[in-house]
């Protein structure tokens, strides 16, 4: 019930946003016809039949249903040169989700790690690191956080390769992954390590102890797991930011992915190219968060039962 | 009471007073740059000095064109501060009316202006920042304005939301209610000022991560252009040499992080004093 209701608020939100992006990208001032033909003169009959062709003189809402029915059959339509773009992105997307994947299992591992480190020990010398070092990493946009380790760690010191794909995973997605994950694990730190706190202080902890369980038991069967909803909600909807804030690392890590692919492509004023990753992006975003929601539900009972 | 509590709370810590002191000398910088330096943006510029270390007499050396760069860095707060400041201004007043609407009056009002946040939620910040810049090439600070807001409404909306949910339940709006008052005074006067502390929290914490973004776009060049001056800008144009001349990039990024580091901690602490369960 609750699965349904939930699915049935996502679809419309789904096809909203793909319009409102669709629109956005259609208003690109300029016409992508006479921007094909260069700086010949194009007689107007050849620019009436390309626009019929590519349907630009249907009203906007009938390319827009057209262009969602291909999406659905796996046809992301082609450039204006004639390339259909789904094989454009063939070989990028799994660039960018090895990338997003490193990134998020970083985020994870290191992330939940330092938060129970922190929150075991609350005002203690590691908590005040982590808080400390978590807010820097926040406020240091990723751009620089990105050329310093590229400059640092893969050049002076030679630890990871400084750009391209060439050692394949782990190699070359390591240090990028890194970069891209940095400001996700801070906030999935400083996210458990508060609600570990909070969690540590409550009724059914102190039952626990008080029933004789080892503090090992207390923690990580009771606390820890109760302290993790809301990390794992973070962490689902993270992923859909992490394919989308892929556009910066790949740009400085020089990774052929979707982010540096569709970049170029809004600066050539591309748009079909533009339209498909975002799409797709907003279709594994919504995903996400639909997953997640579901699977907070399963986590916490409460919750099911609340809004069902 | 709780705001004087609060106060109390935040008059001793000392992360309050150091951000406080570096958003104050930021500030400084944006609306007064003549007080830090003569040199006005893009003036007195040399290109025999182009890309020039610090050296006696220019403390941060030299920029691309040769200009001074302690004092093209000065020039450059502007652009954060306006920015970052306005945008969560105008996205947080959306996120009061919006938010209080929703949470108040519930039913179809509540639905459709959450499903409307949820359309802007889904929208990558980055991309769609992009899409819609490099649709209007000569765009000016308040352009990118109007489009960070337009991307960053929605997280405060949500919570604005919520929390009107919680205290609209609570007794004395009961009891306000009981006593004749009507939905606006009790929508102004008796719930938004016990449900807004968390909202003016998330904004405070906004303000970085706008200037951050803001940042980000100039220096994936869609932001702002020359001869605008900008951190961002300068950053752009710092990753094409940062690795011989470094103290292009470790100024403008020293200044931007101190700025954003500031708004963040700020945030911080005036959520700890506000919220008495960490005490």
């Amino acid at each position: 019930m609750y699965a349904a209701r939930r699915l049935a608020q996502a679809i419309p939100v789904f096809f909203a946003t793909t319009f409102l992006i669709y629109t956005m990208v259609f208003a690109l001032p300029g016409d992508p016809i006479l921007a094909l033909a260069g700086d010949k003169p194009v007689p107007e009959q050849v620019l009436e039949v390309m626009r019929e062709h590519y349907h630009l003189n249907d009203p906007l809402l009938v390319q827009y249903g057209r262009y969602m029915l291909g999406v659905f059959h796996g046809d992301l339509g082609e450039t204006f040169t004639g390339q259909p773009v789904s094989e454009l992105l063939q070989d990028r997307w799994a660039v960018t989700a090895q990338l997003a994947l490193t990134a998020w299992v970083f985020e994870l591992v290191v992330g939940i790690g330092l938060g129970v480190l922190a929150g075991l020990r609350r005002g203690g010398i590691a908590d005040t690191l982590v808080l400390a070092g978590t807010t820097f990493v926040i406020a240091v946009p990723v751009f620089v956080v990105g050329y310093t380790a590229q400059i640092v760690l893969g050049l002076n010191l030679g630890l990871f390769p400084t750009a391209g794909t060439e050692e394949g995973w782990p190699g070359s997605y390591l240090l990028p992954g890194m970069v891209l994950g940095s400001f996700g694990l801070a906030y999935v730190a400083r996210l458990t390590r508060t609600s570990l706190v909070e969690n540590l202080r409550a009724d059914y902890v102190r039952t626990a102890t008080a029933k004789g369980l080892s503090r090992r038991r207390v923690v990580g069967l009771h606390a820890l797991r109760n302290s993790l909803i809301p990390v794992v909600t973070y962490l689902g909807v993270d992923f859909g930011n992490l394919m989308a804030g892929a556009v910066v690392t790949e740009g400085i890590f020089n990774l052929p992915g979707i982010g540096q692919q569709v970049f170029q492509s809004i600066q050539l004023q591309e748009g079909p190219v533009v339209v498909g990753v975002v799409t797709l992006l907003v279709m594994i975003f919504i995903l996400a968060n639909l997953a997640v929601d579901l699977l907070y539900g399963v986590l916490d009972p409460r919750i099911r039962r609340a809004r069902a | 009471m709780l705001a004087r509590d609060a106060w109390l709370e935040l008059r001793g810590r000392v992360v309050f007073w150091f951000s406080t002191a570096v958003l104050l000398v930021a500030l400084a910088m944006a609306a007064f740059p003549g007080l830090f330096t003569r040199i006005g943006p893009n003036e007195n510029c040399d290109l025999r000095l182009s890309k020039h270390g610090p050296a006696s007499g220019a403390p941060f050396g030299y920029d691309l064109q040769g200009c001074d760069y302690w004092s093209q860095v000065v020039h450059g707060a502007r652009a954060s501060i306006v920015v970052g400041v306005s945008v969560t201004i105008f996205a947080l007043l959306i996120s009061i009316v919006l938010g209080t609407i929703a949470g108040y009056y519930g039913g179809v009002a509540d639905a459709i202006i959450s499903r409307i946040t949820d359309v802007f939620f889904g929208i990558p910040f980055v991309l769609g920042a992009t899409v819609v810049l490099v649709a209007f090439p000569d765009h000016g600070i308040w352009a990118m304005t109007l489009v960070l807001v337009l991307l960053g409404w929605t997280t405060m909306t949500r919570l604005m939301r919520g929390q009107v949910i919680a205290v609209k339940e609570m007794d004395f709006v009961a009891a306000a209610r009981m006593l004749g008052s009507g939905d606006r005074r009790l929508m102004f006067r008796h719930i938004l000022p016990n449900a807004i502390a968390p909202v003016i929290v998330v904004a405070m914490l906004n303000v970085g991560n706008v200037i951050a973004g803001e940042a980000t776009l100039d220096y994936l060049g869609v932001g702002l252009q020359y001869p605008d001056v900008s951190w961002g800008l300068q950053l752009n144009i710092a990753q094409t040499f940062f690795a011989g001349h470094p103290h292009l990039l470790v100024f403008p990024a020293l200044f931007l992080t101190a700025t954003v580091l500031s708004f963040l901690m700020l945030g911080d602490v005036v959520r700890d004093a506000l919220d008495p369960r960490l005490r």
